[in-house]
């Protein structure tokens, strides 16, 4: 490693490790790996830490995506309008236009690097399907080693550090299979941690819960669109295989075998939250269709395998997980085409960042997610790299500061009980009846009890810094669900997947991006007035 | 969740202390991994796929555990499926490659 690496001792006296990098990217899913990728293809020494495993971690790996691309230029039109619609015009079209691009530039790098993929009717590759999640990752992986990048596995980062004028200068964060800290000085900061699915075992999806937000909003970073956070996907009740696109084949019904019409998430919500069963069969994929099914999303047979069930014979229960922001729309916002956030030093990427510009209020079905994960990876990527070098030598002469506030104090007064925590604020997250079916009542009551639940968490100890990853996992899922129904109580209407039982119809009044952020105290505010005041600033 | 680490099939490679998430596993000193934290399991099946001797068993069930009887999963062919059907491993061709996404998917070019 060409990083200057010394053992410190930390202010809480546990010994640490301390590196000086260029450009730090936290997370290592696909917008992860493209970022660090990009990055050191300028020339910048990066370092990529995980919570997890990069290659294994994250929703893309266990999941695998179909990826948004537009083979046939005369389709895009259509596509583009088609997306606009579904996401109640919140997106914009130079963005979408450019993912697209982006995306298409990245799958033939792809091909380029050796990712296997079959072939259509002329031969040629057939580049949106990036099924094999575990393939598609451990190929990123080596392509980002190639590149000369450093991985720290089992890494999570806990907080970001900040320079004396406000910039994002690094973070600190434990590596927990070492039982050590470390601190990592960097030119830039790329924030590529996934989304929050609030530990609901979606599938691959218990690593993401919310840390980008938390870290980034402590360094004065906003959200955007944190009401499009409300995504459940469809599984055998029993499992956690969330894959949702072979349910269209699907006849689903209740107990005495009446079908549900129309066979939608919403509708069997409605009858899941009456504690009644509701049960899939995939019964109307032809036999052709479901040898072809069989080659392309193997994690969905494997439940089905394993109990000696057929998916397309016999019926099977079925169950809503939540995915929360992952195939929601929201994130932190990203100020210009670089993905800078609106705090120098600190990007966004992937599913931490709002994927409102390219998908509005509706970004799940379809595949705009993994499209602009490999795309704004990209972008962030060189963008870190080019602001860190503009620092010039000064770079690691900088004083830092923590920028952590929450669920990080050391002690033994009042420490932080986990199970409990996570069982609070997924009392208030994860039922339909709250999150899907939204009322005005229901989000202002599990509203005040998060606020609630923030200003006891505030008060409360870790026992040792490195056993602080889950009480930051709390802290973060508390916040986003704070960020999530505050923004959702100020859209009084009903737009993409944000659907209000009191005020059921989309209101063009509300034709605008809601910003949140704040952490004592949650605001909301429409875009275009904190871009005023910005505006102002300059 | 995981529920079996073959005793007789594991070569304590340790690769999946490494590849797992959530941090499941604990190595031993020349032994298998013992499974240290198996209600952090998120049930992705991710350490099948990266076990080289198909030593590992994830069951499907997101939130229970179950017995499983080690003979009755090799015998069934369960033991290592996830990692054949992705074809990794010596002379599989890879999962990817075998896709018929082109076809099902309703795509002309
Ligand atoms: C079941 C399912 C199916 C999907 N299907 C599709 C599809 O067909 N098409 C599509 O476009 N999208 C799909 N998606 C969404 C897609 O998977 C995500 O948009 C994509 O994975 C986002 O990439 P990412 O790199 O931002 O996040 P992730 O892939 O989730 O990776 C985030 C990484 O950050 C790490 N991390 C988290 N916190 C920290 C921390 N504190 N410190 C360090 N590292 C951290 C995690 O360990 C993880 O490795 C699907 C999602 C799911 C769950
Ligand atoms: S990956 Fe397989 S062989 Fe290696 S330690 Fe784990 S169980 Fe044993
Ligand atoms: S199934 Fe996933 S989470 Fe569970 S032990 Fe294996 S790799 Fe870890």
């Amino acid at each position: 490693m060409s990083i200057h690496t010394a053992t410190k001792t930390t202010s809480t006296g546990e010994p640490g490790l301390t590196l000086e990098t260029e450009v730090l990217v936290i997370g290592g899913g696909p917008a992860g790996t493209w970022a660090a990728w990009s990055a050191a293809q300028q020339g910048a020494k990066v370092i990529l830490v995980d919570k997890g495993y990069c290659g294994t971690s994250g929703a893309t790996a266990a999941a695998g995506t179909t990826v948004w691309y537009v083979a046939d230029p005369d389709d895009r039109e259509a596509e583009l309008h088609q997306r606009e619609l579904k996401g109640g015009y919140l997106s914009d079209r130079g963005w979408m236009e450019r993912v697209l691009d982006q995306t298409r530039i990245n799958l033939h790098r792809l091909a380029d690097w050796g990712y296997p993929f079959s072939r259509d009717a002329t031969g040629a590759p057939y580049l949106p399907s990036l099924h094999q999640g575990p393939e598609y990752m451990r190929l990123m992986r080596k392509q980002v080693k190639k590149a000369g990048v450093t991985i720290l596995d089992h890494s999570p980062a806990l907080e970001l550090l900040l320079d004396s004028e406000g910039r994002v200068a690094g973070a600190n964060g434990v590596s927990r299979q070492l039982g050590r800290r470390w601190t990592i000085r960097a030119g830039a900061v790329i924030l590529a941690s996934g989304g929050c699915a609030f530990l609901s075992k979606t599938l691959g999806c218990n690593v993401l819960t919310g840390d980008g937000y938390l870290m980034a909003a402590e360094a004065g970073a906003h959200l955007s669109g944190m009401e499009f956070s409300n995504v459940y996907g469809l599984s055998p009740a029993f499992a956690t295989v969330t894959k949702g696109a072979y349910y269209r084949y699907a006849t689903f019904t209740t107990e005495d075998g009446s079908v549900v019409e129309p066979g939608d998430r919403r509708t069997i919500a409605r009858i899941l939250v009456k504690q009644q069963p509701v049960y899939a069969r995939i019964d109307k994929a032809s036999p052709e269709e479901q040898q072809w099914m069989r080659t392309i999303q193997h994690n969905f047979f494997l439940p089905f395998e394993r109990l000696g069930l057929d998916p397309f014979t016999q019926r099977f229960p079925v169950t809503l997980r939540l995915e929360g922001t992952v195939r929601g729309s929201g994130g932190l916002r990203v100020i210009d085409q670089t993905c800078a956030t609106s705090v120098p030093g600190l990007y966004a990427a992937g599913d931490a960042a709002s994927r409102e510009l390219i998908c509005g209020g509706a970004s799940g079905g379809g595949s705009p997610n993994a499209a602009w994960a490999s795309a704004s990876g990209c972008w962030s990527g060189a963008a870190a790299a080019t602001f860190a070098r503009q620092l010039g030598a000064g770079i690691h002469h900088r004083s830092l500061q923590p920028a952590g506030q929450t669920a990080l104090r050391v002690g033994n007064q009042n420490p932080i009980n986990p199970a409990e925590m996570i069982q609070a604020v997924q009392d208030e997250v994860l039922p339909y009846d709250r999150n899907l079916f939204r009322t005005e009542q229901g989000l202002s009551a599990s509203l005040e009890r998060l606020h609630t639940l923030w200003d006891y968490l505030r008060h409360q100890t870790v026992a040792s810094f490195d056993r602080a990853v889950q009480a930051r996992e709390v802290a973060a899922m508390v916040a986003t669900a704070r960020w999530m129904y505050a923004t959702a109580l100020e859209r009084k209407e009903s737009r993409g997947m944000h659907q209000h039982e009191d005020y059921p119809d989309l209101d063009d009044n509300y034709q605008y991006r809601l910003l949140s952020g704040g952490l004592d105290r949650v605001w909301v505010q429409p875009e275009q007035a904190v871009s005023n005041r910005e505006f102002v600033k300059l | 969740m995981i529920e079996l680490v073959s005793e007789s099939r594991c070569i304590a490679c340790n690769l999946c202390v490494s590849v797992c998430p959530t941090n499941v596993f604990d190595p031993v000193p020349d032994a298998a991994p013992q499974i240290a934290r198996q209600s952090d399991c998120q049930t992705c099946y991710l350490c099948e796929v990266y076990c080289p001797v198909d030593a590992l068993f994830v069951a499907p069930y997101a939130d229970q555990s179950i017995e499983v009887d080690e003979a009755t999963l090799v015998q069934t062919g369960l033991m290592g499926s996830y990692r054949q059907h992705l074809g990794w491993g010596k002379g599989r061709t890879p999962a990817a490659q075998r896709e018929e996404s082109a076809k099902f998917f309703n795509y002309e070019p």
